[in-house]
């Protein structure tokens, strides 16, 4: 009698975002391929990860209209929203994704994972555009319609971008470094994974002429916060973001921006 | 007379001096507040063991021109909001070691 073999086979991608690699494992090579498509350019080749997620794929039995709800308890960091479940124990690296066979679930999961990573560096993501031009990153933060998406259309040839929507921060030494992300707005194209020194932060408006203004450390601060990606309900996390900002205003130079939406604005960055 | 109100800095509070301006951020929904240079006074006085009153004396009516007893109503109306807020504790008797400093120094 034929023994009957019900191990499943699992499949896996490493996405490194950041630097940080996390490996993924799914028993659906169509939605393997599906991840390695969405994430091209952030899959990495190395087997080892920093963190790992099995993803359980459901019917889309979920709640459409349920804010993303982040927590932590009893050890473990859990995350929900109107599309997925997951949780993550950071003590053992590990966690696992409950969503339906999609791109945008497991996209907010690994936001949501970056913050929290982030946050115990002093980095944080952030509602920004960003470039590289002479070696240097440069930040565009602002609202929907302030002009990310506008200012990284305009972007020189000789500027890499690294994100039209959200920036990757992270501390380094005394300075900061901005990575690429594959965090995509209206522009839905993927930034470059690369990343340089951070050298401002500029806050976007559009107007009647191009003008850099320097932000005084008080008003960058609320500014910054007001753009950071933050999901968790939990104190510790809100302090560690809140000094993130701090720190990031004490050392970054901190401008506002106002641009005619023409290339003329980059003669003035980099 | 009155009873004594003594003044603490809430331990879900983090705050951190940028320019010239005193920003603290309750946990609670993540709000983010600007201190006036009074209520920035009062936060950074708020030991719990020092009465409002004497903070008042000591710290309000030597920076402002301002009489004692206009001072202290003001104040208590500012502790008053402060506390709504969650930004200070208040009590009628010395409030102990529960309230650490979370405001920050400069790097």
């Amino acid at each position: 009698m034929p023994v009957l073999d019900t191990q499943v086979e699992r499949y896996s991608v490493v996405i490194a975002i950041g630097g940080v690699p996390i490996r993924v494992n799914t028993d659906a090579m169509q939605f393997l391929e599906l991840l390695r498509k969405r994430y091209a350019g952030f899959v990495s080749a190395e087997t080892e990860a920093e963190f790992e997620f099995d993803i359980e794929l459901a019917e889309p039995t979920f709640a459409d209209d349920v804010d993303v709800r982040v927590r932590y308890n009893s050890g473990r960091w859990f995350m929900e929203r109107g599309d997925f479940r997951a949780e993550w124990n950071p003590a053992t690296r590990k966690g696992i994704i409950h969503q339906t066979a999609n791109p945008y679930s497991i996209d907010a999961v690994l936001r949501i994972m970056h913050t929290l990573v982030l946050a115990k560096q002093g980095g944080f993501l952030l509602h920004s555009a960003s470039a590289i031009r002479n070696g240097k990153a440069f930040l565009f933060a602002g609202v929907s319609g302030a002009g990310k998406t506008t200012i990284s259309r305009l972007a020189p040839n000789d500027a890499t971008l690294l994100t039209d929507e959200i920036s990757y921060v992270r501390k380094h030494d005394l300075g900061y470094l901005a990575f690429g992300t594959p965090f995509t707005g209206e522009l839905a194209k993927l930034g470059e994974n690369t990343s340089a020194p951070l050298a401002a932060l500029y806050l976007l408006a559009k107007g009647p002429e191009n003008r850099i203004e320097p932000l005084p450390e008080a008003d960058a601060g609320r500014e910054l916060l007001a753009n950071m990606l933050f999901f968790a309900e939990d104190q510790e996390m809100v302090h560690r973001a809140f000094q993130a900002a701090c720190d990031f205003v004490h050392r970054v130079p901190v401008h506002r921006l106002t641009f005619v939406p023409d290339a003329r604005v980059w003669e003035m960055i980099g | 007379m009155s009873k004594a109100l003594y003044v603490a800095r809430s331990p879900r509070i983090a705050a951190r001096k940028l320019g010239e301006e005193m920003l603290v951020m309750s946990a609670q929904g993540s709000t983010l507040f600007t201190l006036n240079p009074t209520a920035t006074i009062l936060w950074q006085a708020a030991d719990g063991a020092t009465p409002l009153d004497e903070i008042v004396e000591r710290r309000i009516c030597s920076a402002f021109d301002v009489k004692r007893e206009d001072a202290l109503r003001d104040a208590e109306a500012l502790a008053g909001d402060l506390a709504k807020h969650g930004i200070l504790l208040l009590s009628e008797e010395p409030i102990g070691s529960s309230s650490p400093v979370k405001e920050q120094p400069q790097p």
